[in-house]
């Protein structure tokens, strides 16, 4: 059996070099900016002089992001949000991040399912990312996938993950504006305590309001809010809304809530603390990640080191010396 | 009482073990089976032999008698001694009057009962000028507008002589409102009205995937449909419960059969709970099922769901009529069954199918065409299908005793199997909280969808043959010359010129203000939206009006996200 | 820099060596138009991340235009469609027009499902690059998706 096939020739395209596609991404080219984001999240380092200079065009957006545990409504949340927001004339980009498969590395992104009608409808820019099993990469590639959205002018930039794994939790953390969705009925009554980033939560959602669990969830997140576990030194009171993203009901509180603690971030000067520690987790990230890049190769010569250190020749910590290329004793040569 | 004694069950149980120490040992011996384990479709584990000994804990209550509960031997005391199934072959196409003349050809033709497959505008509630219903119009199945396209359909036709099928699902409250309205103005008794609508709401979402409205209202308006056809229409059947599609989208037999009963106790729980007493609509619940290629294992399926429907109705519902708890079933053939590589081996596929279903007992039956794989049957392929069921029928005597392989240790063997596992699931539905629930989680799409991966993995890697395809390929085989249906590419305009034709003639301020009373009457869940949408179809409100006023209060469905 | 420069198709060279290894492909998994048969979809779709492709499924009921739009918003290098609703020759021809006025002819289009030998003139006309027949097995989908990219190179 074969496949039916023009006798057309092949479709070839042009590599166009990442730099000559910087200017489209700045004037909102919607080809331009989406081939960008391939690029970024290829790895090229052909790109990165590119991202570079979009990095400079940078700042403006307010980055959301949104996490839950898979089921809890996430995609159809923010498929609401994109008209509540597109409403209010904001020119809103999604990125939606979804888990690569351990076993052949290929994904299935459905976020377009509930998202496509809102994104035609409201000229949104919705990208599907798999985590594609980085080691810590992921963040890099999402958050530039952020900065050519930013440059672009896109804001708000909401970025969609499910919040469990090292890698996601450090995406949603990069966000100014964290929102935890937790869903009634899904087994335990706070899901997300599990991965660590209710703590950090700037606004608590509980989607499914209209069902008769709903109210037991939020009276949960309202008693640990009592107990004081936001971060320190903030006079933000992280809201508590429960909403229907089927109905759309309460849908505006949660866009308002949206929009205050961005206010807020910018009129009490916590804005820009958040900045410097999100570059600070963006540098440190990224430079793990080249790290553990560079280690994982064979060129790094990790593979040499883990036979010595089983034949006990060095031990661990002079092998890791060794690796980063230092002296035994730690000194940078 | 079982159907053997203690004594004989405990000697045949010896003679096995002595048999299975020489003959089949030294069999084995010599040459292994080709398999080193063998089970149904559905993965029931099949033994190499049945005897008495495997039935002997299976009262002979199970079985009764046919037309007596628990119906495990059919529907009705003479079976088709006393009336052949409905030989019903679903039609549809084009204008109403392109598959009306289709109609005619078949009842020349010696069909029996009238099934009409609508198009997926009007399936979807949508006119023919919308512009989702860009390149669909008339293709699948014929396009209904207006009550006037519902005349057109059956002109010619008498409504109180035949009975009717209406493959119809989210838009099948209007299209029934329109089927009645034309009935009355050619002043037919309605109480002569014989037919069924699908309108099964929930296997749409899960399987079949035309929907309009969220979940609930989608259920609220089948409540409306059942309750108000039982008093104006008592002869049809509001609903037919369809198991069909969900072995189409993937499921397997027991799945077909657990998941259809799940969905009909949570919309008799509707009903029950809106005030009607059970025995006011279970008797006109009918069932449609798939005949599929596991031969015994459909003709199993047959009888383990009359007897699980039995057991639902009188001990869950306590129905006291012998009516309500009377499955009755319409039966197609396997459509995804079929094959475009040597497409001709399609008529065997097809009649072995056929077959299976008679042996198992249906009430009426749609035989697929052998270019089901193409496109839709031209009537050359309608005409061998219906001489498939007629050739059963009358040439090879399977129609003389009732249920004849009734009392085979294998079959009701895995009669019971198949009922065991079937109640298993539907505890389990009822443990995690209902089938509208889990409808609207994605559970059984979720099922459905691992089932057909299984499936298509077992085609791919060899595991489950299909003949020509992976098995005894014939590279030389070229591609099939088939005559296609032709599709009438002037249908569309036809339909959008009557539209327009409707709007401008009729009372648009009457059409108007009925429409607003519907949307009142939606927004509270107690009220019938029959009798207004009766009104409106007279009035000539067109489908995708009243459809789409609805959607304006009760939103559309988005599916979740289930691959 | 305008749309058409980073879709224009030719045979130009690649800039940088690098980009010449296979990337992940991604292909975007759609039904057009009303047809509810989702399972060849769904199927495809799995298979599809088993040979470790990216799939994004838009889910049922998209017009031509939608499709495109979320086909270049996630810039993949393939349409996929499956259609059983016997109305592909239209909805191919407006996907292909879609393509066009979008500046997105360098996305591949294969097409499954339902569709007779007789109208395969007419959709390769309308643009498809690729007729996968309905009995097709898991490797004839995966190689048919492969040979396209991999004739065309990195983009």
């Amino acid at each position: 059996m074969t496949t039916f096939a023009p006798s057309r020739p092949v479709k070839r395209t042009t590599y166009i070099p990442s730099m000559e596609l910087v200017p489209g991404v700045i004037a909102g080219s919607v080809p331009g900016i989406a081939r960008m984001i391939t690029r970024a999240e290829a790895g090229y380092p052909e790109a990165s002089a590119a991202l570079a200079e979009i990095y400079k065009h940078t700042g403006k957006a307010h980055i959301v992001g949104i996490t839950g545990v898979p089921g809890a409504g996430k995609s159809t949340l923010v498929s609401s949000l994109i008209r509540a927001l597109a409403s209010d004339g904001y020119k809103v980009g999604v990125i939606a991040v979804d888990p690569s498969s351990p076993f052949s590395g290929g994904a299935i992104l459905g976020d377009r399912v509930r998202m496509s009608d809102a994104a035609e409808s409201c000229r949104a820019f919705v990208r599907s990312m798999a985590t594609r099993g980085h080691l810590g990469g992921l963040a890099r590639s999402t958050l530039q996938a952020v900065d050519i959205l930013d440059a672009a002018g896109y804001s708000p930039i909401i970025i969609e993950t499910v919040g469990v794994g090292q890698d996601e939790v450090e995406v949603v953390t990069a966000a100014h504006t964290i929102v935890v969705l937790s869903a009634p009925g899904l087994g335990d009554d706070i899901q997300a305590i599990k991965a660590g980033i209710l703590e950090i939560a700037d606004i608590h959602a509980v989607s499914k309001s209209d069902k008769p669990e709903a109210p037991a969830t939020v009276s949960a997140l309202k008693g640990m809010m009592a107990l004081g576990t936001y971060r320190t030194g903030s006079n933000w009171s992280p809201p508590v809304l429960p909403v229907s993203s089927v109905s759309g009901e309460r849908i505006g509180e949660l866009k308002d809530a949206i929009g205050r603690h961005w206010v807020h971030l910018r009129e009490s000067g916590e804005l820009a603390t958040r900045q410097r520690s999100i570059c600070r987790t963006r540098i440190l990230g990224t430079a793990r990640h080249l790290f553990q890049q560079k280690f994982d190769e064979k060129a790094g010569g990790l593979e040499k080191y883990i036979q010595a250190v089983v034949n006990r020749d060095i031990d661990p910590l002079v092998a890791a010396h060794m690796l980063l290329g230092w002296d035994h004793e730690g000194r940078i040569t | 009482m079982n159907l053997f004694s203690g004594r004989a069950i405990e000697e045949i149980r010896e003679k096995q073990a002595e048999w299975e120490q020489k003959e089949l040992a030294a069999a084995l011996n010599s040459r292994p089976e080709e398999k080193p384990a063998y089970e149904t479709e559905s993965g029931i584990p099949l033994k190499r032999i049945y005897t008495a000994a495997d039935v002997a804990d299976i009262p002979a209550s199970e079985l009764g008698f046919p037309g007596a509960y628990p119906f495990t031997r059919g529907a009705y005391p003479t079976m088709y001694r006393g009336r052949p199934w409905t030989i019903r072959q679903v039609a549809g196409f084009g204008n109403p009057e392109a598959t009306n003349q289709r109609y005619k050809y078949m009842i020349q033709t010696g069909q029996t009962g009238l099934s009409t497959d609508f198009d997926l505008p009007t399936l979807l509630g949508l006119d023919s000028d919308d512009p989702m219903a860009f390149g669909e119009v008339g293709r699948v199945g014929v396009a209904i507008d207006t009550v006037d396209d519902v005349d057109r359909l059956f002109d010619g036709i008498d409504l109180e002589k035949i009975s009717v099928s209406l493959t119809i699902n989210p838009s099948a409250w209007v299209i029934y409102a329109m089927f009645v309205a034309v009935a009355e103005q050619r002043g037919c008794d309605l109480g002569k009205l014989t037919g069924t609508l699908q309108a099964d709401p929930l296997k749409e979402y899960v399987a079949q995937k035309e929907w309009i409205y969220p979940v609930r209202p989608a259920v609220r308006l089948l409540r409306d449909l059942i309750m108000h056809s039982s008093k104006a229409t008592p002869k049809i059947n509001p609903i037919s419960l369809s198991g069909y599609h969900l072995s189409d989208v993937g499921g397997n037999a027991l799945q077909e059969i657990a998941f259809i009963m799940a969905f009909t106790i949570a919309y008799c729980e509707e009903v029950i709970d809106a005030g009607m007493d059970i025995d006011d609509f279970a008797p006109r619940l009918s069932f449609f099922f798939i005949s599929h290629q596991d031969f015994f294992e459909q003709i199993c399926k047959f009888r383990a769901a009359r007897r699980v429907y039995a057991k639902i109705m009188s001990e869950r519902f306590s129905a006291k009529k012998a009516e309500s708890m009377r499955l009755r079933v319409h039966v197609q053939t396997a459509a995804m069954s079929l094959t475009k590589v040597e497409h001709h081996n399609n008529l065997m596929r097809t009649a072995i199918q056929a077959l299976g279903a008679v042996l198992g007992g249906c009430q009426s039956m749609h035989t697929n065409g052998l270019d089901e794989a193409f496109a839709i049957p031209t009537e050359e392929a309608m005409k061998l299908a219906i001489r498939t069921q007629q050739i059963i029928r009358e040439e090879i005597n399977v129609t003389s005793v009732i249920d004849p392989l009734g009392g085979s240790y294998f079959v009701e063997s895995l009669t019971r199997d198949m009922e065991n596992e079937i109640w298993k699931m539907l505890d389990e539905v009822d443990e995690r909280g209902g089938a509208i629930k889990l409808v609207e989680e994605g559970w059984f799409q979720q099922k459905l969808a691992d089932s057909a991966y299984a499936t298509f993995k077992k085609i791919d890697t060899g595991e489950k043959v299909s003949v020509g395809v992976n098995r005894y390929v014939d590279e030389t085989s070229g591609s099939a010359e088939v005559h296609i249906h032709p599709y009438d590419d002037d249908c569309t305009q036809l339909q959008i010129d009557r539209l327009n034709a409707v709007r401008a003639n009729r009372d648009n301020e009457r059409v108007r203000r009925l429409m607003e009373e519907l949307v009142q009457q939606a927004r509270s869940d107690d009220i019938n939206l029959l009798p207004k949408t009766m009104e409106l179809v007279k009035a000539r409100a067109t489908l995708g009006e009243i459809c789409g006023a609805l959607r304006d209060v009760w939103g559309s469905y988005t599916e979740p996200m289930i691959v | 820099m305008t749309d058409t420069t980073i879709t224009g198709q030719d045979s130009g060279a690649t800039a940088d060596s690098e980009v010449q290894s296979p990337g992940t492909i991604r292909v975007l998994v759609a039904k057009l138009g009303l047809d509810g048969h989702d399972r060849g979809a769904k199927i495809v779709a799995r298979i599809l991340r088993d040979a470790g492709m990216e799939v994004i499924y838009t889910g049922l009921y998209k017009s031509p235009n939608e499709v495109v739009n979320a086909a270049i918003q996630e810039d993949v290098d393939v349409i996929g469609v499956s259609l059983l609703s016997g109305s592909h020759v239209p909805l191919f021809r407006e996907l292909g027009r879609c393509q066009r006025q979008l500046k997105a002819e360098h996305i591949f289009v294969v097409a499954g499902g339902v569709i007779p030998e007789q109208d395969y003139a007419a959709l390769l006309d309308s643009g498809v690059d690729a007729i996968v027949p309905q009995e097709a097995r898991a490797d004839l989908i995966v190689t048919t998706i492969r040979n396209l990219i991999a004739a065309r190179g990195r983009i």
